[in-house]
């Protein structure tokens, strides 16, 4: 039994370090002079260049035509975050709401049609969504980032299963009440639905976050640009300077990364919380 | 006060769970439902609340017509089984959230939950969670956020059924005196004969989406309509075994007695029930006696339930602690008073009633 668990717990950090050292070395090595780690490889230890290398990248333009640094860049991809999370779980809830308290002709089969577009993926259909966005002139706004992509069948799908389990009784005291299906849904539905609501907004946000291909297909304007698409643009550069600045570039990395962690660690307390809280 | 006419429910699958029920309730009355499942009680109970709607028939409450109308405003309050308490809210938010949604002022919502938080003894944990409260607790609550609205009907839906046995009895004594206090018209679903024994002022015994019987505890008790309501209510059930009538005189098990109050009957097959607890061991004035060889005895404690055989059928018997050995033959003695009839498809038969006024 000792054995097992001491086993265990070095597989598991394995593990962890698998994960850890990598995000380790960039960090580390990116406090530290740009000639250090052309000449010295990858960092093991912290540099005394993080104040002045992860300002210059917060403020000043790195690379670009017109003034992006990471400030804006990162302003950008929250929006996305934000309003991919928040609008899809808006959409869904709704729309999960009315699968399962309404009574709609063929309610299963809306469903299953809503259900079946998780087999077209972003990456399938992205020709005609460029084509609809183009055609609706929002193409270099964030509503024609936002909007298009804000249906989501996973999490229609997740509060549909969810609302399912709440007890018919609830419905019928709310009823009794005097609560119409307005009231139900903000006063009732909303509140027991919190930890759903926070486990949809960190894997939303973090796939909002991220997006790559959507955002470079639909901008063209520099001022666009998200920070994962600034980390790419990087890259290309360093690949053409004959001085290249891997500091900055992993100074970058370390920002990209920062506030999906953080959304992750927040919720993830607010999840674990509500889970212990209600009674099921 | 309230009065079902011909109320029909019929599912979509077709299958028809109400098949025209009529009855008329009085104001303050505490009436009981009671049957076996699929009987169709909670389907009444359910349409009187308007979370189904009927297929056919009226529901009239103060002369007001409210099968046509939205359950908030049909002026019902309801408490369910798992008590369908909101867990996200406290116990006073739970009292407070159909006051509010009816546009009461705070302070008389205040003044309203602090009046039956004192009533039920819930005052100590109003700002507490559902969670955080016991079965009984919830069970209170729940009978409070009833009673807070003042309706003029209060609906139960088993709301005993999940307490343990001892709570049970517990609960189901303050709902009766609570009821008596408050006075308002209540309508109560369950499946236990018990529950429905003491709380009711009148129970409705249902099979199969009809009315078999509706009387008073005792009327249902001492004189069912049918085989159906006789074995359902009282426990152990009744003892039914064919015997024969002609001219009044019954015979049972090589026995016959004569009832000049059931002379008026045609000479017929009819089931005779006999309650375990009328089957004495002493002799009685009239009545009837018959031989029970003894097949096994369960212990109650006060008593004992002796099973056997009379004839080749099965027949139970409650006797006072007493030791028989198997295969033993007793005497069992039922005054005539204590003996059913029913015919052979059940509904009982009634005796003279002319002959039983003489007799007294």
């Amino acid at each position: 039994m000792k054995q097992n668990q001491w086993f265990d717990h070095v597989i598991l950090i394995l593990g962890a370090l698998f994960m850890v050292i990598p995000i380790w070395l960039i960090f580390a090595s990116s406090t530290h002079n740009p000639n250090t780690i052309i000449s010295d490889g990858l960092q093991w230890w912290p540099g005394s260049n993080f104040l002045e290398v992860y300002g210059e990248v917060w403020d000043k333009s790195i690379g670009f035509s017109t003034d992006v640094n990471a400030k804006s860049m990162i302003i950008n991809s929250m929006v996305m975050g934000l309003g991919f999370a928040i609008g899809k779980i808006i959409i869904s809830m709704m729309a999960a709401y009315a699968l399962v308290y309404f009574r709609m002709p063929f309610a299963s089969l809306w469903f299953w049609l809503i259900f079946v577009t998780l087999l077209l993926p972003l990456e399938v259909r992205i020709i005609p969504s460029y084509e609809v966005v183009a055609n609706l002139g929002m193409l270099n706004s964030f509503s024609g980032l936002i909007l298009p992509l804000i249906a989501s069948a996973t999490a229609t799908f997740f509060f549909r299963q969810f609302f399912r389990t709440i007890p018919n009784e609830l419905l019928e005291a709310a009823q009794l009440d005097n609560a119409g299906p307005i009231r139900f849904f903000l006063d009732i539905l909303l509140p027991l639905s919190k930890t759903m609501i926070a486990a949809i907004f960190i894997i939303m946000f973090v796939v909002g976050w991220n997006q790559y291909l959507w955002p470079i297909m639909m901008t063209t304007d520099e001022s666009y640009n998200t920070i994962v698409m600034g980390v790419k643009q990087l890259l290309s550069d360093i690949s053409q300077s004959s001085q290249p600045r891997y500091d900055q570039a992993f100074a970058l990395v370390i920002f990209a990364m920062l506030p999906p962690i953080l959304v992750v660690i927040i919720f993830q307390r607010w999840f674990v919380k509500g889970l212990v809280e209600t009674e099921k | 006060m309230l009065a079902l006419k011909n109320l029909v429910k019929t599912y979509e699958n077709g299958h028809q769970a109400v098949k025209g029920v009529s009855v008329d309730i009085k104001q303050g009355e505490f009436i009981v439902l009671v049957g076996p499942s699929g009987c169709g009680k909670s389907s009444i109970l359910r349409s009187i609340a308007g979370l189904e709607s009927i297929t056919g028939g009226e529901i009239e409450l103060n002369h007001r017509r409210i099968d046509t109308e939205k359950p908030a405003s049909r002026d019902i309050a309801m408490v369910f089984q798992n008590y369908a308490l909101y867990p996200h809210m406290s116990v006073y938010d739970n009292l407070a959230y159909g006051l509010k949604n009816r546009g009461v002022d705070k302070a008389t919502i205040t003044s309203k939950i602090e009046k039956v938080a004192e009533t039920l003894k819930i005052a100590d944990y109003l700002d507490r969670k559902p969670a955080k409260l016991s079965g009984g607790q919830r069970q209170r609550v729940a009978m409070g956020r009833a009673i807070v609205r003042d309706p003029q009907l209060f609906l139960f839906d088993e709301p005993l059924s999940n307490l343990d046995a001892s709570l049970r009895a517990h609960m189901r004594l303050e709902i009766k005196k609570l009821q008596r206090e408050l006075g308002v018209t209540s309508v109560y679903v369950t499946h236990d004969q018990v529950e429905a024994m003491t709380l009711a002022d009148r129970i409705i015994v249902l099979n199969q989406g009809e009315i078999e019987q509706i009387g008073t505890p005792s009327e249902v008790y001492h004189q069912p309509a049918s085989t159906f309501v006789a074995s359902f209510i009282g426990s152990p059930a009744m003892n039914f075994h064919q015997a024969e009538i002609k001219n009044g005189v019954i015979k049972f098990d090589q026995q016959s007695v004569f009832l000049a109050e059931y002379a008026h009957l045609p000479a017929q097959i009819i089931q005779l029930g006999i309650r375990p607890e009328h089957a004495l061991l002493e002799s009685v004035n009239t009545g009837l006696s018959f031989q029970l060889s003894v097949q096994a005895v369960e212990p109650l404690g006060p008593n004992q339930l002796v099973h056997g055989l009379v004839g080749d059928k099965i027949f139970t018997a409650l006797t006072p602690e007493l030791d028989f050995a198997t295969q033993e033959s007793l005497t069992f003695n039922v005054a005539k008073q204590h003996l059913h009839l029913f015919d052979e498809a059940g509904k009982r038969l009634l005796a003279d009633t002319n002959v039983l006024a003489q007799a007294s």
